[in-house]
């Protein structure tokens, strides 16, 4: 068990293309890191530079205090988890498990790989699986086998790479919450590569989201949802994702292609004298104001839209509001939706609305927006410009407690 | 043959008729050898196919009798010579292409364009200047002398093989032996190479039958029985005078040589087949 220091890592092609810029990341004994991105962002190099499999070009990589930056994988005592398993065909799913072990030679007796493998195996429920070969095994068995293999390893830490991309939905559910389990049990660091932000939300103790090898934020899922650093962090997390509005502050209004709405102190101060700025709104700040008690309705702001059409999910409804977007910042949103591998300029609202509410496509209704809680963006820099740097950084903290306090469980349940 | 099943009965009996076909046209100078080997030397004249009374007089010779020396050395000389440039011949190329499917280095290219241009080189434009510098040398007439020109002829084939087949090992699964705690080394030899065995074999399978029928090094590396492999040996044979052709001894001896290698084929059929279509079927 042992903390992961990245301090300025750069990782550089032949051709001069930095896949990975000028990372820096402290991971913390036990922690359970996640980076996140679309494709080419850099997070499954980094995660190989980490374990060994790709040089470092330039920066320092700590394990456990001690730069390992010139040492081989093998030195490095960490275990790894690969997309495609990776498992030998050759060998049973004991000898698989066992690999390890076999490779150190007198280190470990016959009988203590056996215990080791028989737990590992009990822990995995693969004890019935142990005599099959690899290819005779489903795919959330293999998962299971690949997991094994780390385990008895007793690694300084585990390293992921998408290693649930390749099951099936369902699948994916199950053993989400099994690799949650085992790290909570075993409390070993552990960085984990996805594209999935539900992996990234569920499993992560801090989430590092990248983009074409840069570090946007790396915070605790609440602080990267509740204040995000900037747009593509904005843009990225959460689904459906954020809706970006433009518009102009006047004071404590705001002028948008929907009409004008008032903010906040706050929001209006942010955006004063700027000539356009991009509101973030998550779907969900919306309401169905005819719901809403005078209370709640005197917290936020009310106008009126015509939805162009609505989708019941049953537990859920949303409702498509479109609109004209502006000029201006239509190439920053064209680039925003390249950046996160989305396909289409998105000029419609996506609004969350309890799902009693009757929408019907072309009426007109009456929505309620939590303006305390929406965010505004510039749209030349993606800066957030409503950014609460402290309140983001309580989020993580309590985050930080928790993962403390569920290790300290676990361990008290244990003696 | 999977889809045998799947065949009408006219497809059928066009495919039986054509494989007939073709097994006859390989087989029967097989055949026609075979039926020599037990006649005896005064059948040989005769145009009848089988023998008229059959005998294992022409055995006897090469093993046992006047013939025996010439043939049991030889055979010796074959297998000692063949065995041991398939084992260097698959040894090598199992390195070099690991090698080249997994390293990146200059003139990777060029390794392989060469080994394919030696390849395509006719034996026997090499064969007489390999002659002066063998004499020159001291090589001529001996083991290694042999060996060595062997070891061009099947290491081309035998790299080429291997490199496609290292190809299709998944590198992850070298990568997981490194993390794991592997060497290069151990991560080579307890992951790559148990499952490049299928592919070793056929190689060396191949690499053991182009040493084993090669006849102008054999013939003309050669002078004495010091290392004469048996397709050279057989035209030193000598008949009981000399306007007696030894046609029978000849029949025979090429029967038994051929013996090695159908059991080698029919015990490794398996791997040879599975061994074969992975290298192009499996993705």
């Amino acid at each position: 068990m042992s903390s992961i220091t990245l301090q300025n890592l750069v990782k550089k092609y032949d051709d001069g293309f930095p896949a990975v810029n000028d990372i820096s990341i402290d991971i913390e004994d036990g922690e359970f890191i996640i980076l996140v991105g679309p494709s080419g962002c850099g997070k499954s190099t980094l995660l190989r530079m980490i374990v060994g499999l790709e040089d470092i070009t330039e920066g320092d990589l700590l394990i456990g205090g001690e730069r390992v930056n010139e040492k081989a994988p093998r030195e490095r005592n960490l275990a790894m988890v690969f997309q495609s398993y990776a498992l030998y065909p050759h060998l049973t799913v004991y000898e698989n498990i066992a690999f390890p072990m076999r490779l150190t030679k007198g280190k470990f007796t016959k009988e203590e790989i056996d215990e080791k493998v028989q737990h590992a195996a009990a822990m995995l429920e693969l004890t019935e699986h142990l005599d099959r070969k690899p290819a005779n095994l489903s795919g959330g068995q293999r998962q299971r086998v690949a997991m094994g293999r780390a385990i008895v390893r007793e690694a300084d830490a585990f390293l992921f790479d998408e290693p649930l991309s390749n099951l099936d939905a369902k699948l994916r559910g199950q053993m989400r919450a099994e690799i949650a389990r085992l790290q909570r049990e075993l409390n070993t660091t552990s960085v984990y590569v996805t594209h999935d932000q539900t992996e990234a939300m569920t499993l992560g103790d801090r989430v590092a989201v990248l983009k074409k090898g840069l570090l946007q934020q790396i915070a605790s899922p609440r602080e990267l949802y509740e204040q995000p650093a900037n747009l593509f962090v904005a843009g990225f997390i959460g689904s459906p994702s954020m809706n970006f509005l433009p518009g102009t502050v006047e004071g404590n209004i705001f002028s948008t292609p929907l009409g004008k709405i008032e903010i906040p102190d706050r929001a209006a101060k942010a955006g004063a004298g700027r000539e356009i700025v991009l509101a973030g709104i998550r779907p969900e700040f919306f309401e169905d104001a005819s719901q809403l008690s005078e209370v709640q309705l005197s917290k936020g702001t009310t106008f009126a839209a015509e939805i162009s059409h609505s989708e019941w999910m049953g537990n859920e409804q949303y409702a498509y509001v479109s609109y004209e977007t502006d000029e201006r910042v239509q190439e920053t949103l064209r680039n925003l939706a390249e950046e996160m591998d989305a396909d289409e300029l998105r000029t419609q609202l996506v609004v969350e609305v309890d799902a009693t509410s009757r929408f019907r496509s072309g009426d007109s209704a009456e929505l309620w927006l939590d303006t305390r809680r929406m965010h505004l963006f510039d749209p030349a820099t993606g800066e957030n410009l409503t950014r609460d740097a402290e309140a983001g950084a309580e989020l993580t903290r309590e985050a930080r407690e928790d993962r403390k306090r569920d290790a300290e469980r676990f361990v008290s349940k244990q003696s | 043959m999977a889809s045998t099943g799947k065949l009408t009965g006219k497809q059928r009996l066009g495919w039986t008729v054509l494989t007939v076909v073709v097994l006859i046209y390989a087989l029967f100078p097989v055949a026609a050898i075979l039926a020599t080997s037990f006649k005896t030397q005064a059948d040989l004249g005769s145009a009848t196919f089988l023998p008229g009374n059959p005998t294992w007089e022409n055995y006897e010779m090469i093993l046992f009798g006047d013939a025996q020396g010439l043939f049991l050395t030889a055979f010796r000389n074959s297998i000692g010579i063949t065995l041991i440039a398939t084992f260097i011949a698959v040894v090598l190329a199992t390195l070099c292409a690991y090698a080249i499917a997994r390293l990146n280095f200059p003139g990777k290219k060029i390794i392989l364009g060469t080994a394919l241009a030696v390849s395509i080189f006719p034996v026997i434009s090499v064969v007489t200047p390999l002659f002066n510098l063998w004499r020159n040398i001291g090589l001529y007439d001996t083991w290694l002398g042999l060996i060595i020109p062997y070891l061009s002829l099947t290491l081309p084939i035998s790299i080429w093989t291997l490199a496609a087949f290292f190809r299709q090992i998944p590198w992850d699964l070298e990568q997981a032996a490194q993390v794991d705690g592997a060497t290069q080394w151990q991560a080579f030899r307890r992951a790559i190479v148990p499952l490049a065995m299928p592919g070793v074999f056929t190689t060396a399978i191949i690499a053991f039958f182009i040493a084993w029928n090669d006849f102008v090094y054999g013939i003309s590396l050669t002078s004495t029985e010091a290392a004469r492999p048996v397709p050279a040996a057989l035209a030193f044979f000598n008949g009981a005078s000399q306007f007696e052709e030894p046609t029978g001894a000849i029949s025979a001896a090429a029967i038994i040589v051929t013996i090695p290698v159908v059991v080698l084929v029919l015990l490794f059929q398996r791997q040879i087949v599975s061994g074969l279509t992975q290298g192009a079927v499996k993705g």
